[in-house]
């Protein structure tokens, strides 16, 4: 009698356990508009509540680099075994990655358009010269090769082998460039001093902690939401593929 | 080891040396880009315009100088050198001997600047040392995307695609830095920073070439 009562809990729990982190993530997320939407934040001249950008617009830029960071493991792991799941995974997580990169750029045209260009009155060159446009540029230009490096082979052994290659080489030159950057070139982000203003890349105490509230489950949010979108089309991939897996 | 670089390195420069035309026909390529430079841009460009047109011609160069260093071996004599050697000699001599191919590349695009489009460098054994690191780092990077396009039967427009967003960071610290022989005063020993900078990401790439290319080596 008592076991068809059960079953239902039983089978909540289990989702639980297994798709915690997704639940996680839409909780953060939903934390994340809400509380970033109406939670107090410090106010500032030109800056004003586009401030509230930052829980969108900079965890974007996080969450590409942890996407990519993770397909670059994962290209690590296909030379390792030549497995070519690990290749699946690091293709989709690439192209997550370039996607976020994308919203990134929209997130920051919208800051951009009501601080640099009305207040500020900066021109489109500067703008477009911020090291961060060129880093992210750089980032986006590399995996837009990658794809087009895969699109152009059809041996799917060798095009998984030769692409793994490119996108350790890749992500390994990216990194670097992305700290050495922001200290040759001028930047309107903050902290883009340099010197004295401390460091031109990243400054965690430069964010206030009322903003640090609600930043950091921003993150893990919309960096969990990348891996989900990235599991979806992982599966997509492996039910195509399934004749290749011999599984 | 050293004996299969030495050997390698010396297949490559006799090879240079018995098929002449593919060297003079970088040297004419060289030449005409400069020219065509010469009659496009104003009598008297100023020193920044010079700086930038020339690390540009340096990159064009560099993928035209580097592009045939793996795409000339056809797969039968891959697969030669691939019983004689191991893929680490083979990848270090190639990067040896585009590091030369390129040095010399980049002085003679030098002089045709000087000769060509005014002469704007203040401090001109600076600048010859400038070039030189600059050649070396480029000619560095594109040998690997090189053998990268090579394996996936492409030409020479794959290497600018892949290799373009890999070099900028370098280039743009390299543009930096000719400022310095520009006369241009930079505080004390941001210079040597920047050499430092180049000269580590350089040996970087040659360590990820020496890590990654024997993977593209099997087939």
């Amino acid at each position: 009698m008592c076991k068809p009562t059960f079953a239902p809990l039983i089978k909540t729990l289990i989702l639980v356990r297994k798709s915690w982190w997704k639940i996680l993530s839409f909780l953060l997320l939903v934390y994340t508009i809400v509380g970033g939407f109406l939670m107090a934040v410090p106010t500032l001249p030109i800056l004003n509540e586009t401030i509230r950008n930052l829980y969108f617009h900079v965890c974007m830029w996080f969450a590409m680099m942890i996407i990519f960071g993770v397909s670059f493991v994962y290209s690590i792991k296909y030379l390792r075994g030549f497995n070519i799941r690990n290749d699946i995974f690091a293709h989709q997580f690439a192209a997550v990655g370039s996607f976020l990169g994308i919203l990134g750029y929209a997130t920051g045209t919208i800051w951009a358009n009501y601080t640099w260009i009305s207040d500020q009155g900066q021109s489109l060159t500067t703008i477009l010269k911020e090291p961060k446009l060129i880093g992210t540029g750089i980032a986006l230009l590399i995996y837009g090769a990658y794809f087009v490096l895969r699109g152009s082979m059809t041996d799917i052994d060798k095009k998984a082998r030769i692409s793994a290659v490119y996108n350790i080489f890749a992500f390994a030159m990216l990194f670097p460039c992305i700290w050495i950057i922001p200290r040759l070139v001028g930047s309107l982000h903050p902290g883009g001093e340099g010197g004295a203003n401390g460091n031109p890349a990243l400054n965690f105490k430069d964010v206030d902690s009322r903003l640090r509230m609600v930043f950091y489950p921003a993150v893990i949010g919309w960096t969990l939401l990348g891996v989900w979108i990235a599991t979806l089309k992982i599966r997509i991939q492996l039910l195509k593929d399934k004749s290749l897996l011999h599984e | 080891m050293m004996k299969h670089i030495a050997a390698l390195l010396k297949k490559d420069i006799l090879l240079e040396l018995r098929q002449q035309h593919t060297f003079y026909g970088i040297l004419l390529y060289v030449a005409s880009t400069v020219f065509v430079l010469f009659l496009a841009s104003p009598d008297k460009p100023a020193a920044d315009t010079w700086n930038s047109l020339f690390w540009v011609i340096q990159l064009f160069v560099c993928v035209n100088t580097v592009a045939k260093s793996f795409l000339q071996e056809s797969r039968g004599r891959m697969l030669y050198f691939y019983t004689l050697s191991s893929p680490v000699s083979f990848i270090i001599a190639k990067l040896l001997y585009n590091i030369v191919l390129m040095l010399l590349m980049s002085v003679v695009t030098l002089l045709l600047f000087y000769a060509f489009l005014e002469n704007p460098v203040s401090d001109s054994l600076r600048f010859l040392g400038i070039v030189l690191l600059g050649g070396t780092s480029i000619s560095l990077v594109f040998t690997l995307m090189s053998a990268i396009a090579a394996k996936a039967q492409q030409n020479a427009a794959l290497i600018a695609i892949l290799g373009f967003p890999i070099i900028l960071p370098q280039l743009l610290m390299m543009m930096k830095l000719s400022k310095a022989a520009f006369g241009e005063v930079f505080r004390d020993g941001a210079v040597l920073q920047l050499v430092g900078l180049i000269g580590l990401l350089d040996l970087m790439v040659i360590a990820m070439a020496v890590i990654l290319f024997p993977y593209l080596w099997k087939d």
